[in-house]
């Protein structure tokens, strides 16, 4: 015979002994969960633009199509410069005639179909330029989208066409919220910034970093904690492009303005 | 088992065989997978190796030029030009000195123009720099007429 003092002892041991899952009696090392969110690899690259610093030579531009043997005088190119004037009564211009390949030696600004918008110094509140590349974002839209497997990121984190399978559907160049995709004009496939993969593997540093005489373009490893572009990533202000799209991108800016897009 | 009701599976079947042969020979032995797993990883694994191999043009820095240079390389580094690589001016070095054995040096007024081309930006770089209006300074002259890029101000001032 139970007595009821028995019973509810032990519906309270069952109920509490079922509840309990044996993982809460785990003790959770630290270094466990870190290695959860580390995927092995130690290098990580990531781009840093000091808007600050680009005085929009375009310099960058041409390195890059002279070393990723884009074609020259094709209107494609896997970095840009654009050029933004704001004016004090509150308009917004921006321009970026043939993706700043010859640099901006013109204070007219380019609209587009012909026109131009002369901006006299006194009328101008704010003006800057922005170096533009791919983001080789953590969770590429580009990437998800392919349907034959064509386009695939390393473990380092760069973004990467295979031309000989892919077959020019163009899904990745609608896919990409920064507009970084293009048509090779020679090869019919999708082409992207690569930060350069030929050079960075063998220790170099990119042709549009090497070009730039400014030191607005730098590239980095975000795992390496010495890496002087990390430390600036880590302890000063930078900003991303389009951080709503949840693309989780690795082009840091510093002096970014909200006028960017 | 003669049957005209089984006539369309065969057909069927002979295609999908059809389909795995041809799908056996096309699709290269290191197509799969690869660490970021099958929606960022899906991919040719020698594509990697492909990319790896692009012919580097660049050297990037000016030391490769100092090696056999060093008048010009140091006549430069006196000068606010320094900051500039060889390169961007005197183009990609490739394999330079063997191929190409010269290097087609930028002289155009436009190359100079891209920095000194003075804009008004107050928050940029760009107004810190020595600049000229194109359309009042010597219109149509050829900068190195005047100027030595590697001392730009020399004998100028």
């Amino acid at each position: 015979m139970i007595s009821r003092r028995n019973l509810l002892k032990n519906t309270v041991r069952i109920i509490g002994g079922i509840a309990l899952p044996l993982s809460a009696f785990r003790i959770i090392d630290p270094k466990e969960i870190f290695a959860a969110y580390n995927d092995g690899t130690k290098v990580r690259w990531v781009f840093l633009v000091d808007t600050y610093k680009c005085v929009g030579c375009g310099m960058c531009v041409k390195a890059c199509k002279l070393e990723n043997e884009i074609p020259y005088d094709a209107n494609v190119t896997r970095t840009w410069v654009e050029r933004y004037v704001l004016t004090k009564d509150g308009n917004v211009l921006a321009d970026s005639p043939k993706g700043a390949r010859d640099g901006f030696t013109n204070p007219r600004i380019d609209l587009g179909l012909g026109q131009y918008a002369d901006i006299k110094p006194a009328e101008i509140d704010k003006a800057f330029f922005v170096p533009k590349l791919c983001n080789q974002c953590d969770k590429p839209p580009c990437v998800q989208v392919c349907p034959v497997g064509a386009t695939y990121q390393v473990p380092e984190g760069v973004v990467l066409v295979d031309r000989t399978w892919c077959i020019g559907c163009g899904y990745c160049i609608m896919a990409c919220p920064y507009g970084v995709r293009f048509f090779h004009p020679k090869y019919h496939t999708a082409e992207k910034c690569t930060y350069c993969y030929h050079r960075i593997t063998k220790g170099m540093t990119t042709a549009c970093v090497a070009a730039c005489p400014f030191g607005a373009r730098r590239i980095g490893n975000i795992k390496d904690p010495n890496d002087p572009v990390t430390k600036i990533i880590m302890t000063e202000r930078v900003g991303i492009l389009k951080e709503e799209y949840g693309t989780k991108p690795q082009n840091y800016y510093i002096g970014l303005s909200k006028e960017v897009k | 088992m003669k049957s005209h009701v089984y006539r369309p599976l065969w057909v069927v079947l002979g295609l999908v065989a059809i389909v795995l042969v041809f799908r056996f020979f096309y699709v290269p032995k290191n197509f799969g997978v690869g660490e970021r797993g099958y929606m960022y990883g899906w991919h040719r694994a020698a594509n990697e190796a492909d990319w790896k191999n692009f012919t580097v043009k660049y050297k990037g820095n000016s030391d490769y030029c100092n090696s056999c240079h060093p008048d010009k390389y140091e006549s430069i580094m006196k000068t606010p030009h320094a900051i500039i690589i060889c390169e961007d001016c005197h183009g990609p070095a490739l394999e330079h000195p063997e191929n190409p054995p010269k290097l087609a040096i930028e002289k155009s007024r436009d190359l100079c123009l891209r920095c000194h081309t003075y804009l008004a930006y107050p928050t940029s770089g760009r107004a810190k720099i020595r600049g000229i209006d194109p359309d009042a300074h010597n219109p149509g002259m050829e900068c190195v007429m005047c100027h030595n890029p590697h001392n730009p101000m020399e004998g100028l001032r």
